[in-house]
């Protein structure tokens, strides 16, 4: 049995996970990465996309979340989501409203940098789209 | 000297008000409760990215790659008061106090030969300092149908002081908000925003982690303080919602114990004079009977 660790999500909201996990994966902006016990110190930023994590009865539970980062230390990992929905609690609707958001964002974005960002932020929540929506 | 049915019109009309303040009290008790579960949820993610912030300013320290929402443009001279008060009244001192040290603040900054502009966050906040500061208001927010406050409201605000100052329009912004302390204190605060103060040196446990980051540091940071700035403002939304029903609680409460000794008042006089009445008239047969 692998070593287990301290893994919670948070949205502003409230604190939706706090639970022993042996393992997580969370959407780096830079890639997928899997933390495991006694990672080293990391502090990356997470692009929208699905984070999931297997509890130590070895059950795996997924929540979307839409940006954010994440702060991992030897003895546990914490997620700061902006938002964050359960996956069984997703819909098309939710997906659609933030893309719409994001479209909007693009469009009125000032200068090059900010509608680029905007831009990224779009094509990450399309992608996303794709992926958990059994088309 | 009120007749009797002035005085019976006069205890009814109170006790009317009694049941009116009463039901808002526990109204009020309610929402608090609920408004302090929603402070107590939301206080974890808010500590973490303190101390995240903290980690990380001291990682980049002040250089020239700190993002400017934390450093500021460097002047001093636009300062941008971000007022938030509760939408509605009947709270006692609780939205006057916030106005209040927005008040003195703008003055102070006004003699100081400094420009300001003030946001106002919740009705009671323009009402308050429309007549003294019209001219300096340039932003308004209303959350009256906004039954339950959420980080969306935050943003909105957030987005647009982000846009502001992306336009230059102001140098440093200060949030002032109400801390809630407990039922009967809440203690009017001002916080400064932009450029973020810097972090209380505070000695965390076992900071010295040598943390690697992805992307680079300054690239987290520059993603994090906007998003620090918007915390700190649903912070202060919670904090408010909390105080405003705080205050309004033992504001109502007493209304309502006013109100009781109100009622104990007329309906004594209200039975003295009956009874001098029921005397008077008693004196009269008395006499007549006597008379003959």
């Amino acid at each position: 049995m692998a070593n287990s660790f301290k893994f919670e999500l948070v949205s502003p909201e409230q604190l939706l996970v706090s639970t022993e996990v042996t393992s997580v994966v969370i959407p780096g902006s830079e890639g997928d990465m899997t933390v495991m016990a006694n990672h080293a110190p990391t502090m990356a930023t997470i692009r929208p996309g699905i984070v999931s994590f297997t509890g130590d009865d070895g059950k795996e539970e997924r929540f979307v979340v839409f940006g954010g980062f994440a702060d991992i230390l030897p003895e546990g990992c914490t997620v700061l989501a902006e938002k964050a929905i359960h996956v069984d609690d997703m819909n098309s609707e939710i997906i659609k409203e933030q893309i719409a958001a994001a479209q909007k964002g693009v469009e009125e974005a000032k200068h090059d940098a900010q509608a680029q960002r905007a831009r990224e932020f779009l094509d990450q929540l399309t992608t996303l789209e794709g992926a958990i929506l059994p088309a | 000297m009120p007749s009797l049915k002035d005085l019976k019109n006069r205890i009814a009309s109170v006790k009317a008000t009694q049941k009116i303040t009463k039901a808002m009290q526990m109204v009020a008790a309610a929402k608090l409760r609920r408004a302090q579960e929603a402070a107590e949820a939301a206080r974890p993610y808010s500590q973490r990215m303190a101390s995240v912030m903290s980690n990380i300013a001291q990682a980049v320290g002040g250089g020239d790659d700190a993002p400017r929402i934390m450093t500021g443009t460097g002047k001093d001279d636009v300062h941008l008061l971000v007022v938030c008060t509760a939408d509605r009244g009947l709270c006692g001192g609780f939205n006057g106090q916030i106005v209040r040290l927005a008040r003195e603040h703008a003055r102070k900054l006004l003699a100081q030969g400094k420009t300001v502009k003030i946001m106002c966050v919740g009705k009671k906040a323009n009402d308050l300092l429309r007549r003294d500061y019209g001219s300096h208001i340039v932003e308004r927010f209303d959350f009256r149908e906004v039954r339950k406050m959420s980080f969306v409201q935050a943003e909105q605000i957030a987005e647009k002081i982000f846009g502001m100052f992306d336009a230059g329009e102001f140098d440093v912004c200060t949030l002032f908000y109400s801390e809630f302390k407990s039922v009967i204190s809440q203690i009017p605060t001002a916080q400064q925003l932009i450029p973020a103060a810097p972090a209380e040196a505070e000695e965390s446990e076992g900071s010295a982690a040598v943390y690697d980051y992805e992307p680079d540091a300054s690239a987290i940071l520059a993603d994090l303080a906007p998003r620090s700035v918007k915390v700190q403002i649903f912070r202060a939304l919670l904090e408010n919602v909390a105080g405003e029903m705080g205050a309004k609680m033992s504001a109502m409460d007493n209304a309502t114990r006013n109100a009781g000794e109100m009622i104990d008042k007329l309906s004594m006089s209200y039975n003295r004079q009956r009874q001098a009445q029921i005397t008077k008239e008693l004196i009269e047969i008395i006499s007549g009977a006597e008379a003959l």
